[in-house]
């Protein structure tokens, strides 16, 4: 009776929050059950990374396909080496092709952009882009055509 | 003047006093673990009066404030061309901050006063003193469940918030403003996170629950059992947890999301 | 069980915001027996039922009860032996959220495992034997001050205690509330054998079913002994209470200062 009509009023508020949650997840943050899907790895070396930040998009030809895992210093070379996991199916990204620093829009984001070369031999696990191309700086940009360089 | 400095200086006193009663209450109310025959029931009626009556005061109160969202940000962001960008905006403001501190607010008000009250009253009555007298520790059979209850409520009603919210943004937005629905959404995806935005804005409404929760049964517990009394605590309850939420969501957002 | 006393306090001391309110007061309470404990308002009776159950502790001194010193037991072990006690609050304090018949189901609930008919058995005759198993069904707010008392008395015994402590159990009732209090005192204490302790300033009440009373005032015991012994007391003090006489050792006027120098008029012109 009273207790049971309780107990089923507040069950119906817990799942309520519960499906408020899920939605938060699924539609709100776009955290698909296929974000699980298998991927691989591969590395950039870039001279400056501006500023790109993990979490970042991946994109070719404007479509993502993968994501930026983490960013850091190779203490050898100096240049920060950044890590990108691409989505499985993308598995013929020919192996001269090089990474661009982009940036979505004037003011936006920055994601990386990889342009494709012409090789038969595609990137594989662990593998790292020949080529890159840095970050542009709009201030650098702008100093270098004001003293005329 | 060395009366005001020794008046001061037993102000801080009580003040650290409290601080001190308020933490025992807390472990002796923690201390126990409820049987779960009999301790089940009653957090499921404060769940009812905690969680499901203060549901349709943060259900209207998210749907106003996610159109309000909605307008502003379609007049701001229209100036820069970016109306699309207009869902990306009312998803974080809710999940990050509005979400979990305007439910902390509301349910300090709508909750917690009658948390105090209540068992203000039942001090004052001598319900708390029988109970004690018949051999059943009150903090544990009164009062926990009343805290446990906050605590579980108040990230449900948080997270309710925020989706109703969202959903008054895209009303407003979408249905009448005339924003892309394709780009409110997507917008919002790609930019919200589940972990560090959608979690972290849970974890703080956890937060938050537990901190008014404790303040609301301690002011009760605490009061002086008068009808100004109960009136003061009540007040004190709404203050001190507006005041904590306030500021603890300042120190944990500057945690959370402090290092972008 | 020949123990003569049921519960003994020795010199207990006991001070609350810096006033004392137990200077050295020395008390036993014999076993099986009804004992009042008298005294003006405000003298602290209400604190010495607290003493004795353990919800406060005295500065200095002992309380005894049934062999256990209560201060110095452990909290599981305070509970324990608060489960013999049934104590019986001026207001009632019944749980308003709770029917009668809850009420006095409550002791019976949390401390027994008893299966819910044996329960409803247990109930039913604790409330007839205050007269009220008809208004099982009724609210606390739905009783008169009379009722909520009898029905609080009613749950003070569910658990069949050895020792139940009254609280001003006549304070404001009408005549035949008070009566019907005083019948059912007398009758539980004569038929279940429990030791009673009856805190109250209705004076001819509390010596009408007391077997031995002693009266407190200003943090001491000033006198004790049967009804009879304290109609023969010696004391103004004893005497002035008993009769209720307005001035006396007790003065009609709160301590102040002169009349003619609060009113001013020592100096004759202002």
């Amino acid at each position: 009776m009273a207790q049971r009509t309780t107990e089923i009023i507040v069950g119906l508020f817990m799942v309520a929050g519960c499906a408020a949650l899920l939605f938060l997840a699924l539609q709100v943050s776009g955290l698909s059950p296929k974000s699980a899907e298998s991927t691989y790895t591969i590395f950039a070396d870039f001279n400056d990374t501006g500023g790109l930040t993990p979490r970042g998009r991946v994109s070719m030809a404007g479509v993502t396909v993968g994501a930026i895992e983490s960013i850091s210093l190779n203490k050898d070379t100096f240049q920060a080496r950044v890590e990108m996991s691409i989505h499985s199916d993308i598995d013929n990204i020919p192996s001269d092709s090089s990474a661009v620093i982009r940036t979505s829009g004037l003011l936006g984001e920055q994601y990386i952009d990889i342009s494709i070369g012409a090789e038969m031999d595609s990137l594989k696990e662990g593998d790292t882009f020949y080529s890159t191309q840095s970050a542009m700086n709009l201030e650098r940009l702008i100093s270098n055509f004001a003293s005329g360089r | 003047m060395i009366d005001r400095i020794a008046a001061f200086g037993r102000l801080g006193l009580d003040v650290v006093s409290s601080f001190g009663r308020s933490g025992r209450f807390l472990a002796g109310v923690l201390a126990g673990v409820p049987r779960p025959a009999t301790g089940f029931p009653l957090l499921l009626k404060q769940l009812y009066a905690v969680g499901v009556l203060s549901l349709a005061i943060i259900v209207v109160s998210g749907l106003f404030i996610g159109m309000v969202l909605g307008l502003q940000g379609f007049t701001i962001l229209s100036d820069y061309g970016s109306e699309a960008a207009i869902g990306q905006m009312i998803a974080l403001t809710l999940v990050r901050e509005l979400g979990p501190v305007v439910t902390a607010l509301l349910f300090a008000g709508r909750a917690g006063s009658a948390l105090t009250a209540e068992i203000g009253l039942m001090k004052a009555t001598e319900q708390l003193s029988s109970m004690e007298m018949m051999g059943v520790d009150p903090l544990r059979r009164v009062i926990a469940p009343r805290l446990w209850a906050g605590f579980i409520a108040m990230p449900v009603l948080a997270v309710i918030f925020s989706v109703v919210g969202i959903w008054g943004g895209m009303l407003v937005g979408v249905d009448w403003l005339g924003v892309f629905e394709g780009s409110f959404w997507g917008n919002m995806q790609s930019s919200v996170d589940f972990v560090d935005d959608v979690l972290n804005g849970v974890i703080k409404s956890i937060v938050f629950g537990f901190v008014c929760a404790w303040i609301a049964v301690y002011q009760g517990y605490d009061c002086v059992p008068t009808s100004a009394g109960i009136s003061s605590a009540t007040t004190k309850t709404v203050v001190y947890s507006s005041l904590a939420v306030l500021g603890l969501d300042f120190v944990m957002t500057a945690v959370m999301f402090g290092d972008f | 069980m020949n123990s003569p006393a049921y519960i003994s306090l020795r010199d207990v001391v006991f001070s609350r915001s810096g006033r004392r309110i137990f200077d050295g007061v020395s008390l036993d309470i014999p076993r099986g027996k009804v004992t009042a404990i008298m005294g003006p308002s405000g003298t602290g009776k209400t604190t010495l039922l607290r003493l004795i159950g353990g919800q406060l502790k005295p500065d200095s001194g002992s309380v005894v009860l049934d062999g256990h010193d209560v201060p110095k037991l452990k909290r599981k072990a305070l509970y324990r032996l608060r489960e013999k006690i049934g104590m019986l609050f001026q207001s009632g304090a019944l749980f308003t959220d709770l029917s009668v018949f809850e009420n006095v189901a409550f002791p019976l609930r949390v401390h027994t495992e008893l299966p819910e008919d044996m329960i409803r058995d247990i109930v039913l005759m604790k409330l007839e034997a205050v007269g009220l198993r008809g208004a099982r069904r009724l609210m606390p707010s739905e009783l008169s001050g009379g009722m909520t008392r009898r029905v609080a008395l009613a749950r003070s015994i569910a658990l069949d205690p050895e020792l139940i402590m009254y609280d001003e159990p006549f304070a404001g009732q009408d005549p035949i509330a008070m009566g019907v209090l005083v019948k059912l005192i007398h009758d539980l204490n004569s038929s279940m054998g429990l030791t009673s302790v009856l805190v109250s300033h209705d004076v001819p009440e509390s010596l009408s079913i007391c077997h031995y009373a002693c009266i407190i005032s200003d943090g001491k015991v000033i006198g004790e002994g049967t009804p009879e012994q304290l109609r023969a007391h010696p004391s103004e003090k004893v005497q002035q209470f008993l009769q209720g006489q307005p001035d006396g050792p007790v003065p009609f006027h709160y301590p102040a200062a002169g009349v003619a120098q609060d009113f001013e008029l020592s100096g004759g012109v202002s």
